[in-house]
């Protein structure tokens, strides 16, 4: 028994809170859907080339929250932020704050495969171009290494120029992964990226995530315990636009210390 | 015991019932069919008789005399060709704002419901209007009149097809866009028309399909042409009109023409309607 | 706390809880009848502990079995986790207990058929001590009871301290009179088991901690084994006292 607890104090302490900056800071943020406040002054960190990681059941307000870090609510009406969320210590959340430039450095890569209308080199090609002026080769250079990064050149090289659509739905989410890193963001977005995966794909895209969160600050929402048990340092647990416990992954998914958590990790409700 | 003997009746009872609807259901379609079928064949019957080279190259005779329909068949297609240049791509720029910028807006719905008027507006109703606006001020009758009557019915047809097809583009798709920092026009030009392409050109040739059979707003507008005539700004010849006064008309050689020019617009339409059939089932495919 | 939402789960928790008592209260009345055994000189109660430890090890299997079943398929976490690792643990303390309690019986045939030595007469008294030990940790168990848990873990210093007694007072007689070394000897090694036993329930009451409260019982627990570093000397006074 003493020698679990040791593991996981070592484990613990392998990541402090003092020793990673905080790339995004989330403070008192609260959301709204018309009238109804999908989220309630949530504060938490997100720190640099870590991966966070959101679960609680549906409706909580976890992918509320992500598309709180990139803004992606504007695309539609009545939706609105109050609070702030820091990144890097700029409040993206200013009206000031140019939404392209801004998504340009917080990819996204969604719960569907979304992989545009195009062929495989024009998907990664097309963020690329809105922000750099590459010469052919330095392009071909970039989609190589993207999509090697994202664990998909292989099987992809010989076919660059058929469409994307034409992929499997394992691949097609890489290529969107792919995609999102070709534009070099610091930080990604995953919602719930393995939903619509068999467990093969899924395996590969953890793997990957693992891999990315050397160079990238990852968030992560998923409806699977378990992945958010194996992939992420930092866990955070909602429920009805609350934050209910945010902690170490391990300590979570262990010993949390709310009861609602124990009981949403443990299967008891949710 | 009982119970299963109730059930079994009922049972029985559903099964005839089920044989009797789908006896009337397959009787309606027989009759709607073979009326589709006499149709065509009549078509066939008394207008391949006419069908010959000089159809297309000859003009319209005067009563008695051989001729065929070039004229009517050039202008025809000159209409169509300038109703489509003018209707679609406001149509489409005007569907482009009602599914793009403003989707959420509330003076969509109201464009919606207008367009919804226009689109069943009678085609006579639009051969008034430009003949008040057009013909009626330039004093005469004209191609490009026609043209414009062509057009205004053109234009609900690509309105309605663009914003449907756009519609039907996943918003992730949009998402997925903007999440890699694609400004709005930018998303629309290069993911949105490329994911609708198919049903967007399929409503173009639906609508080309529509006005190539249209007679009465040709009637106030472009009215006719016995002679070649590409001027724009002249009575232009067009096949539904001639078909229409040909028919009407004692002599057999021009009703013999009408069966030839009404045969050639319904293998036109139904060339169209096929090709758009085949390209939106494509685009169906592709998602 | 709630019912899981699969209810089959709950089941099989239950179970595994249920393997676990029936498990102790099995090894509770091995280890009665293995003292009994010592003190009446009884080898027919002596041989019938010896057959009842298949038992435990049969109900230990299958413990083990319930585990890696519901690791493999429930992918317990937190409590749950904790809970269905600690089963393990404790049906292992348990086989163990059953054990010496089979180990304590084989020796009472011995021990019966030698003259009887008086340090004898210091076995039911540890033997009831740890009896009451086995009683509270299961009792412990059942109720999730971490602070009487914690009591059994604090009260193993009473059974160390009267092996500890009983060390020095065997040691004594042994030099008093050579015949007295075989008893002796097997009696101390029916005391050390005995004390073992108290340690297996001690360790059953630091995982029930664990169960409860998610850390272990940090404390420093008073040890009163010293027997360990006791060197006697014949003549000494330390014998003596």
């Amino acid at each position: 028994m003493s020698m679990m607890a040791n593991t996981l104090g070592a484990a613990s302490a392998q990541r402090t809170n003092e020793d990673t900056p905080e790339k995004i800071s989330v403070r008192d943020l609260s959301f709204f859907y018309g009238e109804s406040k999908a989220l309630k002054n949530i504060s938490l960190p997100l720190y640099e080339r870590t991966v966070t990681a959101f679960i609680g059941p549906s409706g909580c307000g976890k992918s509320t929250l992500l598309r709180c870090l990139n803004r992606m609510y504007e695309l539609y009406p009545k939706q609105r932020a109050e609070g702030e969320v820091l990144m890097d210590g700029e409040n993206i959340l200013n009206p000031k704050q140019d939404l392209n430039l801004l998504r340009a450095k917080v990819g996204m890569v969604f719960q569907k495969p979304t992989p545009f209308p195009m062929t495989i080199y024009d998907n990664i090609a097309f963020g690329v171009k809105l922000y750099e002026n590459l010469s052919r080769a330095e392009m071909n250079e970039r989609v190589e290494s993207s999509l090697r990064r994202a664990a998909l050149w292989d099987e992809v090289k010989d076919k660059l120029n058929t469409s994307g659509l034409g992929l499997s739905g394992g691949q097609q989410q890489r290529l969107c992964i792919a995609r999102t890193i070709a534009v070099r963001p610091d930080v990604i977005l995953f919602d719930e990226p393995c939903s619509a995966l068999d467990p093969i794909s899924t395996s590969k895209i953890e793997e990957l995530i693992d891999e990315l969160k050397d160079q990238y600050t990852i968030a992560i929402v998923t409806h699977n315990m378990q992945q958010a048990a194996r992939v992420s340092e930092f866990t955070a647990f909602m429920y009805l636009g609350e934050l209910i416990e945010y902690d170490r992954t391990e300590k979570i998914f262990t010993t949390p210390s709310v009861k609602k958590t124990e009981e949403y990790v443990t299967g008891r409700f949710g | 015991m009982a119970t299963e003997l109730r059930n079994m009746r009922l049972y029985r009872r559903r099964s005839r019932r089920n044989a009797i609807y789908m006896g009337l259901s397959l009787a309606s379609a027989a009759i709607g069919l073979s009326w589709l079928a006499l149709i065509l064949g009549t078509l066939v019957i008394n207008g391949i008789s006419g069908l010959s080279l000089s159809v297309f190259t000859e003009m319209t005779p005067p009563p008695g005399g051989t001729g065929g329909l070039a004229n009517a068949i050039v202008g025809s297609l000159i209409m169509t060709g300038l109703a489509v240049l003018i209707g679609t791509p406001i149509g489409t720029l005007a569907g482009t704002y009602m599914a793009e910028y403003g989707r959420y807006d509330k003076l969509t719905p109201v464009i919606r419901f207008i367009n919804d008027i226009l689109l069943s507006a009678p085609s006579i109703v639009i051969g008034l209007f430009i003949y008040e606006i057009v013909v009626a001020r330039m004093g005469h009758f004209s191609g490009l009149a026609g043209a414009l009557a062509l057009a205004v019915i053109v234009l609900p047809v690509v309105v309605r097809t663009t914003e449907d097809m756009l519609l039907l583009v996943p918003n992730t798709l949009r998402e997925a866009a903007a999440a890699l920092g694609t400004p709005t026009w930018y998303i629309i030009a290069k993911v949105a028309y490329r994911a609708a392409r198919a049903g967007i050109i399929t409503g173009v040739l639906l609508a080309v399909a529509r006005i190539t059979g249209e007679t009465a707003p040709l009637l106030f507008t472009a009215l006719n042409n016995q002679f070649w005539s590409a001027d724009l700004l002249a009575p232009m010849p067009s096949l539904p009109v001639v078909i229409f006064q040909f028919a009407l008309s004692p002599y057999e050689n021009w009703r013999d023409l009408a069966w030839t020019g009404a045969l050639l617009i319904t293998f036109a339409v139904l060339t169209l309607s096929v090709l758009a059939r085949v390209l939106s089932s494509k685009s169906g495919g592709e998602r | 706390m709630a019912d899981h939402t699969v209810k089959s789960y709950d089941d099989e928790l239950k179970n595994l809880h249920e393997d676990i008592l029936r498990m102790g209260g099995i090894a509770e009345a091995q280890f009665a009848s293995a003292i009994q055994a010592v003190t009446k000189r009884d080898p027919d109660i002596a041989a019938l502990t010896v057959k009842g430890d298949v038992k435990l090890d049969e109900l230990n299997n299958i413990v083990d079995q319930r585990v890696v079943r519901m690791l493999a398929l429930r992918q317990p976490m937190a409590s749950d986790l904790r809970e269905i690792i600690s089963s393990l643990k404790i049906a292992a303390d348990v086989e163990r207990m059953g054990d010496y309690a089979a180990n304590i019986a084989k020796r009472s045939i011995a021990i019966a058929e030698m003259r009887p030595v008086k340090p004898l007469a210091s076995i039911p008294r540890m033997g009831r001590l740890v009896q009451h030990l086995i009683k509270d940790v299961l009792d412990a168990y059942n109720e999730r009871n971490a602070e009487k848990a914690k009591q059994v873990w604090l009260r193993d210093e009473e059974v160390d301290d009267a092996y500890n007694a009983l060390f020095r007072e065997t040691l004594t007689y042994m030099m008093e009179d050579p015949r007295n070394i075989t008893p002796c000897t097997h009696l101390l090694f029916v005391a050390k088991n005995i004390e073992r036993v108290g340690d297996h329930a001690t360790n059953i009451a630091e995982t029930i901690y664990f169960i409860v409260h998610g850390q272990t019982l940090n404390e420093n627990r008073p040890k009163g084994d010293s027997s360990s570093f006791l060197v006697v000397n014949p003549g000494d006074d330390a014998a003596k006292a």
